[in-house]
């Protein structure tokens, strides 16, 4: 599997971590500092095999917070930077992901959730952290989360994240979960000429005139990276277009996290991706995500067979919420079905957007997603 | 003759609109700054490939003085960020520049991490035995029965000793200097700048306002004397009795050893197992 | 100590001994002390004006004590004092 210089071009039987792994690698990431955490350890294992063969770097840190600050360094430095944890790490993390934002360093975080709270079951599912993706860190901010349904977007939405990240310049979170982190499948890589890769802006201006955190119409400031002679200056205190603290400034406080917050939430329809399946006539829509949504799926033809007019919304884009999507689409039906392997965490915001129309949450946890027949049943109740 | 405006001959490695600096009258850390940019003007080191790293605390507030690159990381953070900008680009000089509980407290596993790899970063510690930043509290290095806010009655926690520390986790070169070696702290800077691997100076900086004045040495010059009178240059002698009493304060280089470091080990590694790589794919 | 050293030194008409351009820039100092202090001259000691800051900065008592030792330079936290070597118009004088 490894040994070559080169993408895994080609049709592989691969599981979901080692394909996250392989998607990185395909995006330019150069750089992974990780610690081993179940069920995302894979990522590291295959990457500590791998970037050396690129040429990029690979570096166990002690814990899970020095990892999160090796990337930010990493990014800062010039690379594509990522790391990879599970729930405790997650947490762990949530500080320097605070710090990514605050300074805008592109990076991508992949989550591979697992039962919780706290050491809960490292080697179950969990949809737990979806709420943790956007509130984890404090302060107000807005966030990328992306969720794969299959190995093969475990692949495709990598490439994304590190994509989106660089657009965008913050941390692009990759909310996997257990099973389609373990789970075996066939993954199609394409040939490295045919993968989208996205870099940062760089200033366009001299030297001497660089504001490190001065934007662009776009919400989004060009990035100069360390050893280039601009000589600027970052920090995680609130601060203004040239990066100096401006810690008893209501007007910068203002600027800055509206901004920070604008910069996502104002792009949202450049950024959210969800999948629709039999949606034009749909009179009963479930809202899934994760492995959840392939159940959801199996749920859905069941009952379009059983002559029930039901669709699927899978959301690939969990942050910033795809809320027009489920508005539009509440609009046109008769209730939503929501499972998720929490205690009801997403279904909050789809309820939210979804205003009048009833939504139906079905709450798993442990092992296994719902069952097709499980989602099914719930279909059915809510004709 | 024609009389031209005479600056401070640093002023070029200063930050011009954040100066002057936040910090009290006599606090050490303007004297650290100060002795930092005294190096890197005698060895007139690159500043487009020096790259400042600061944590949370007064001495923190470095990294916005400085006239490079510069990062304010998270509390205790700094050598980890510090790592991974190292290890990204190996040609930048990465320095740290810290407080004593920002690298020892919450930072002091990172600490112990960076120094074991031997990751090339030059840390400089300027140890005011508080947390001045947030008003005194006890830190790390906090003398026995010294007050502050949060040991009113007297510390009973044992202080670290820093370079007994840095030396067991693996530091290529340690010394202690304080605010008043001026000349010495200098020199210290500047060979750990030219040398390779994980190197860490301790500065004991006088802390006036807070440390000073809940500790009967109410002004920045009492502290100074307390150097003055108590210091005792004791170059390479035992790091684990390098002590600091009321008496007496050990300074000195402590080790200075010849280590290869983590990121050309690491790079010289990559390097092979990129040929090896390219060689099977022709 | 020794009858030697208390005389002046052999080469003292032919070695010009350096003159001192003390330079204080007196709305930076935060009236520390340290100059006034640590000067192996004593070149210095605390004026009478307040600054911008509202402290006392220091005041040259008499400059051509100065050693250039640079001691002042070092120590001081606010980058408010240096001292170059003055650039005299008559160098050939000794």
């Amino acid at each position: 599997m490894s040994g070559k210089r080169a993408l895994l071009t080609g049709a592989h039987f691969l599981n979901g971590d080692v394909a996250c792994a392989e998607g990185a690698i395909a995006a330019g990431c150069r750089f992974f500092a990780g610690y081993p955490i179940t069920p995302a350890t894979e990522i590291a294992e295959h990457l500590s095999q791998r970037m050396p063969e690129f040429g990029g770097i690979y570096i166990q840190m002690e814990d899970e917070i020095a990892s999160m600050a090796a990337v930010i360094g990493a990014s800062y430095a010039g690379l594509k930077a990522m790391t990879a944890t599970s729930g405790p790490g997650f947490s762990l993390m949530q500080e320097n992901i605070g710090l990514a934002v605050m300074t805008e360093a592109p990076c991508v975080v992949v989550d591979i959730m697992r039962g919780g709270p706290s050491t809960g079951q490292p080697t179950l599912p969990g949809q737990q952290d979806v709420m943790q993706a956007k509130y984890g860190s404090h302060g107000d901010y807005g966030i990328i989360a992306l969720s794969p349904c299959s190995v093969q977007e475990m692949f495709n939405l990598t490439v994304e994240a590190f994509n989106l990240s660089e657009t965008y310049r913050l941390p692009v979170l990759l909310m996997g979960d257990e099973i389609v982190g373990h789970m075996w499948e066939k993954v199609v890589i394409p040939p490295a000429d045919q993968i989208k890769r996205v870099n940062r802006k760089k200033p366009n201006v001299p030297r001497e005139q660089y504001a490190p955190f001065m934007p662009d119409d776009d919400l989004v400031p060009p990035m100069a990276c360390f050893g280039e002679g601009y000589h600027f200056h970052a920090s995680g205190l609130t601060h203004d277009e040239n990066g100096y603290p401006r810690t008893s400034s209501s007007a910068a406080q203002t600027k800055l996290v509206r901004r920070l917050c604008e910069k996502i939430n104002g792009n949202a329809d450049k950024i959210v991706k969800v999948e629709q399946v039999m949606l034009d006539d749909a009179d009963i829509v479930v809202v899934a995500y994760g492995i959840v949504a392939r159940a959801a799926l199996s749920a859905v033809r069941k009952a379009r067979a059983a002559g029930i007019k039901a669709g699927l919304l899978r959301l690939i884009t969990l942050w910033p919420f795809p809320e027009k999507q489920v508005a539009t689409i509440a609009k046109n039906v008769k209730g939503i079905v929501m499972p998720e392997m929490n205690c009801g965490q997403l279904v909050r915001e789809v309820e939210r957007a979804a205003k009048q129309t009833p939504v139906a949450f079905l709450s798993k946890l442990g092992e296994d997603p719902h069952t097709p027949m499980e989602i099914l049943e719930v279909i059915r109740r809510s004709c | 003759m024609v009389e031209t405006v005479v600056q401070h001959p640093f002023w070029k490695y200063l930050r011009s609109a954040m100066i002057p600096h936040i910090w009290c009258p006599g606090c050490g850390n303007g004297i650290v700054l100060n002795c930092f940019v005294h190096a890197l003007d005698e060895l007139q080191t690159d500043l487009d490939k020096l790259v400042v790293v600061s944590g949370i605390g007064c001495i923190g507030r470095t990294a916005g003085y400085t006239n490079t690159d510069s990062f304010h990381t998270t509390h205790g953070r700094a050598l980890a960020f510090a790592s991974g900008v190292k290890l990204a680009n190996p040609d930048l000089e990465v320095v740290v520049v810290s407080g004593d509980g920002d690298l020892f407290a919450i930072g002091g596993n990172h600490f112990i991490h960076a120094a074991r790899r031997n990751m090339g970063i030059k840390v400089i510690c300027a140890n005011n035995f508080n947390y001045g930043m947030t008003g005194g509290q006890q830190g790390p290095t906090t003398p026995l029965e010294s007050l502050t806010t949060t040991s009113p009655y007297g510390n009973i926690e044992h202080p670290f000793n820093l370079v007994h520390l840095a030396a067991a986790s693996g530091a290529v070169y340690v010394a202690r200097w304080t605010a008043l070696h001026v000349r010495r702290l200098t020199q210290s800077i500047k060979k750990a700048l030219q040398k390779e691997g994980f190197c860490f100076i301790e500065v004991i900086t006088p802390c006036p306002e807070i440390f000073g004045r809940y500790n009967k040495m109410r002004s920045g010059l009492e502290m100074m004397d307390w150097f003055k009178r108590a210091s005792s240059v004791e170059s390479f002698s035992d790091p684990a009795k390098a002590e600091i009493t009321p008496n007496r304060i050990v300074v000195g280089e402590f080790v200075d050893i010849e280590k290869l470091s983590y990121e050309k080990l690491l790079h010289e590694k990559i390097s092979q197992i990129n040929e090896k790589a390219m060689e099977k794919v022709k | 100590m020794p009858e030697r050293i208390k005389h002046a030194p052999l080469d003292g008409k032919t070695i010009r001994q350096p003159k001192a351009e003390i330079h204080l820039i007196k709305d930076q100092c935060k009236g520390c002390g340290y100059c006034i202090e640590f000067c192996p001259k004593k070149v210095f000691e605390e004026s009478n004006e307040i600054n911008a800051r509202g402290v006392r900065p220091p005041k040259i008592i008499d400059e051509s004590k100065c050693l250039l030792c640079s001691f002042c330079t070092a120590v001081c936290p606010d980058f408010a004092i240096y001292v170059v070597e003055r650039k005299n118009e008559e160098k050939n004088k000794t």
